[in-house]
């Protein structure tokens, strides 16, 4: 038995204790916002928050995640009062097929947290999530809309 | 009722898996939308099938194209409403059913791919929103007791000759009690007050959120997951397998074998890796045994110095070749699709019928296919399709359906089939590899009077759609070479088969994607060979006026071709096509650390009336971007028959920090509407080359260019 903390809920999962947080998340906890691209931590499609900072939850064993604070993109923010980065992500009609943007968001609201104002190097550092559909342009320019607080 | 029976279904979906998902807060989009209660009142006034609009005020667009991230759902609606003046406020969408009254004429069944939604449901959608205007307005006209002709319309309002007013929702009753007329009126593009705007996506909320849902994220009663161990070999069969330890992996159900490898049934997806990670499977060889990228390329080598099956002829290509005769030869690489969303399908074989939830862009073949495994007619495949997490045209495709359908019928449970990203990087329907041999005569003022081009390819559609393939020739092979826009008075375009058993699909403006790359770097070589600038080298061989001649004049200015740029950086130029669709493109280069480095693409695109502005501003750059992985480090490589790359570490594809910045410069045409999601590929990899070319000196013929570069 494990268990976790996601979104301030407490849950007691019967999981092994080497399964990736992301399918605890997913398949067991039924939280299914958090994506699943490529299992090697290679392309940021299921990031979350681990006590605020931004990991790939596909390679992190859920033991590591145990007592830590999870954050997934259901808890970023209540649907009707939307993080600053999910809005600035409709302000700026980021998404295309849409499957990556949990990762990027996370990833991005991580990123705003820890530095306020990223400058463009900042982002590209940070910023390591693959989007296929190539929304890099408009995901770098919603970061720096929410960063300056317009969106 | 069928639509209440699919609501209900993907009531289920969301209830059982959506946690997070609050239903009827979202109004706008596909499936939450779509999850309204089954209790809910049918929609008041259904003019047409695609057409439902509601005593809320709310109106209903079916759209029978897959949202695969080129807002499909976004620009149809926007068809509706424009010719039914409506705010795109009041709009929202659903995906439908693959029913027979939903289907697109232009596939005989319901399918996305080729660029072809726009063009073949833009036309029908304006007419469906124009069908419901006509009946709104003469339900108020009989109401008023005047004449239809005096009325008129304005944000779902109707207006009469003497000031009378109408809202919509008032007239819904009234308008369904009418025939429906024959035939109505579209407006004119001067009238257009939606089509040719920005519009935001109707699905941007959802998937901001976490509360679209994917094929990934279905979940219904009694499900199991599996995953299916695979062959390493493409092609490879098993020949035994001991399931012994498979089994002893806590959560595991079941394994059982299928034909496309072994199947591990499990309480959840992690359980299923680890059940087939602890598999023993013996294969046998299959087909490809032995194939590597070197046999692959040497056998193409030797067959581009042969005449092929000739694709286009004109003029006199027999005679021998006078003036200056310029010869080279090109190389594109396989490669992978990759969507961000791995294959997967959820399935329910039942005696009785079929039920798939999937991400796919090809809902008749996969109910054709999952009917004939399952062994049940074809009414009785249901096909639910989920928002998909990239297409790019790996969708089209059955194989992930068939896994799931047979797992499901083997496992008497409905299924949540899932490929790992490794099956997806070593199971594609690859970009397939082609060597083009070019030869060319020039005129001493530099025109360009005999142009041959021996190609050598696999075959798409030998293998996807064989009926197509007649007497050797795939007829859409020379795409971006038999459809040149250039004046070439003696053309010669003739084609091999490869015949190699490495499935190729269709790709992202298909055959265009490597065919373009050896017909604009060689109109390259051949301005260099006539002393000539690019461009205008090439605006030399356009007609006149012509669209292709605009977009280039256009890009060339918006570029500031010709103008002085920072030391070691140079522009390429290249320009294309897809169907009626045209692009130039120039982009910057330079290349430090013996890397190459995209600065800036400036595209000139003319698809014919533009419908969402915002959206074609996603899609040129997100062609772009596709295609700049695929140009400058993508491949895939073949060792014994099976690839050698297996995720995004070897298989590598652009990140934020090298995607360049961007231009893109719309005509506003009203020539008829076409897609976008293809025409910004093909001129990406001939542009980087050219400017290269202009940078060192070197001409680089093979993809992908970083390769070439430090070749």
């Amino acid at each position: 038995m494990v268990k976790l903390t996601v979104n301030g809920t407490d849950h007691v999962l019967d999981v092994p204790d080497e399964m990736p947080l992301l399918w605890a998340i997913r398949d067991v906890v039924g939280l299914t916002g958090t994506k699943f691209g490529c299992g090697i931590a290679a392309c940021g499609a299921c990031t979350v928050h681990l006590d605020g900072a931004a990991v790939r939850s596909c390679v992190l064993p859920v033991k590591n995640a145990v007592g830590k604070k999870i954050t997934t993109i259901e808890g970023l923010a209540p649907v009707d009062k939307p993080h600053p980065v999910q809005a600035a992500w409709v302000a700026e009609n980021v998404p295309q097929c849409g499957y990556c943007q949990s990762g990027q968001i996370m990833a991005a609201a991580a990123l705003i947290a820890h530095k306020p104002h990223p400058s463009d190097a900042d982002i590209d550092l940070a910023m390591t999530n693959i989007c296929r559909c190539g929304c890099y342009p408009r995901i770098k320019s919603a970061i720096k809309s929410a960063a300056a607080g317009v969106a | 009722m069928t639509i209440a029976l699919e609501r209900k279904d993907f009531l289920r979906i969301v209830a059982a898996g959506g946690a997070g998902l609050s239903l009827g807060v979202e109004l706008v989009p596909a499936l939450a939308a779509a999850a309204v209660p089954a209790a809910a009142a049918p929609p008041a006034f259904v003019p047409v099938a695609w057409v439902e609009m509601g005593n809320d005020g709310l109106t209903t667009v079916v759209v029978n194209q897959s949202e695969l991230g080129q807002g499909i759902a976004t620009a149809l609606p926007m068809c509706v409403a424009e010719e039914l003046d409506v705010p795109m406020s009041s709009v929202r969408f659903r995906i439908s059913p693959a029913e027979t009254k939903y289907y697109n004429p232009a596939w005989h069944g319901i399918q996305t791919g080729g660029s072809k939604s726009t063009p073949s449901m833009s036309p029908i959608m304006r007419q469906a929103g124009a069908t419901a205007r006509a009946m709104l307005v003469t339900a108020a006209a009989t109401k008023w007791n005047v004449d239809p002709a005096t009325c008129s319309t304005a944000n779902a309002m109707v207006y009469g000759p003497a000031g009378q007013k109408a809202k919509y929702v008032d007239l819904l009753a009234a308008a369904a009690a009418l025939p429906v007329p024959a035939t109505v009126t579209l407006k004119t593009p001067d009238k257009f007050k939606i089509i040719g705007t920005r519009q935001p996506r109707l699905d941007v909320r959802q998937k901001t959120n976490g509360t679209a849902v994917y094929g990934m994220d279905v979940k219904v009663p009694g499900m199991k997951y599996a995953s299916i161990e695979k062959p390493l070999q493409i092609g490879g069969r098993v020949v035994s397998f001991d399931a012994g330890a498979a089994l002893k992996v806590p959560g595991v159900r079941k394994v059982v074998q299928v034909p496309s490898g072994v199947a591990v049934i499990a309480d959840n997806t992690w359980a299923a890796f680890q059940g087939r990670k602890a598999l023993k499977v013996t294969w046998g060889p299959g087909p490809n045994a032995g194939v590597s990228t070197d046999s692959i390329y040497a056998s193409a080598r030797t067959l581009s110095k042969t005449p092929g099956v000739v694709l286009r002829t004109t003029g006199d290509v027999t005679s021998p070749l006078s003036g200056k005769v310029v010869t080279a030869s090109y190389e594109t690489q396989y490669l992978a699709h990759a969507p961000m969303e791995p294959m997967n399908t959820t399935a329910d074989v039942r005696p009785d019928g079929v039920t798939l939830w999937t991400p796919t862009q090809a809902q008749t073949d996969s109910q054709k296919i999952a009917a004939k495994i399952a062994g049940v007619p074809l009414e009785s495949v249901k096909v639910v399709t989920t928002f998909v997490g990239g297409g790019f045209g790996r969708r089209g495709e059955t194989d992930f359906v068939e896994d799931a359908v047979y797992t499901s019928k083997a496992a008497g449970v409905p299924i949540k089939l899932v490929w790992t990203r490794e099956d997806d990087i070593r199971n594609d329907p690859y970009r397939g590899g082609s060597v083009t041999a070019m030869t060319a005569a020039l005129t001493p003022d530099g025109k360009v009077t005999t142009l041959k081009q021996t190609m050598v390819s696999s075959s798409i559609v030998a293998r996807a759609i064989p009926f197509m393939f007649k007497n050797g020739v795939d007829p859409l092979a020379g795409n971006g070479l038999t459809n040149t826009a250039y004046t070439i008075p003696n053309q010669l375009v003739d084609w091999h088969r490869l015949d190699v058993q490495i499935p190729v699909g269709f790709w992202r403006a298909p055959y265009a994607n490597a065919n373009t790359f050896a017909m604009e770097s060689f109109v390259d070589e051949l301005a260099h060979a006539a002393g000539q600038d690019p461009v205008a080298f090439r605006l030399a061989h356009l007609t006149a006026g012509s669209r292709p001649r605009n977009v280039l004049e256009r890009v060339a200015k918006l570029a500031n071709w010709g103008s002085t740029l920072p030391t070691g950086h140079a522009l390429g130029v290249a320009m294309g096509q897809w169907d009626d669709a045209w692009i130039a493109m120039v982009t910057e280069v330079s290349l430090p650390n013996g890397k190459i480095k995209i600065h800036r693409v400036v595209s000139s695109v003319d698809v014919g009336q533009p419908i969402n502005i915002d959206g074609l501003e996603q899609q040129i750059p997100s062609a772009i971007i596709y295609a700049l992985s695929a140009a400058l480090g993508g491949k895939i490589t073949f060792a014994d028959g099976g690839a050698v790359q297996k995720n995004f570490n070897d298989f590598t594809v652009l990140h934020m920090g090298d995607s360049p910045q961007f231009v893109v410069d719309i005509v506003r045409s009203t020539e008829k509407s076409t897609g976008a999601g293809e025409v910004g590929v093909p001129c990406v990899a001939p542009s980087i080359a050219n400017a290269i070319f202009t940078i060192t000196g070197k001409r680089l013929r093979t993809l992908p260019l970083n390769d070439a570069l430090n070749a």
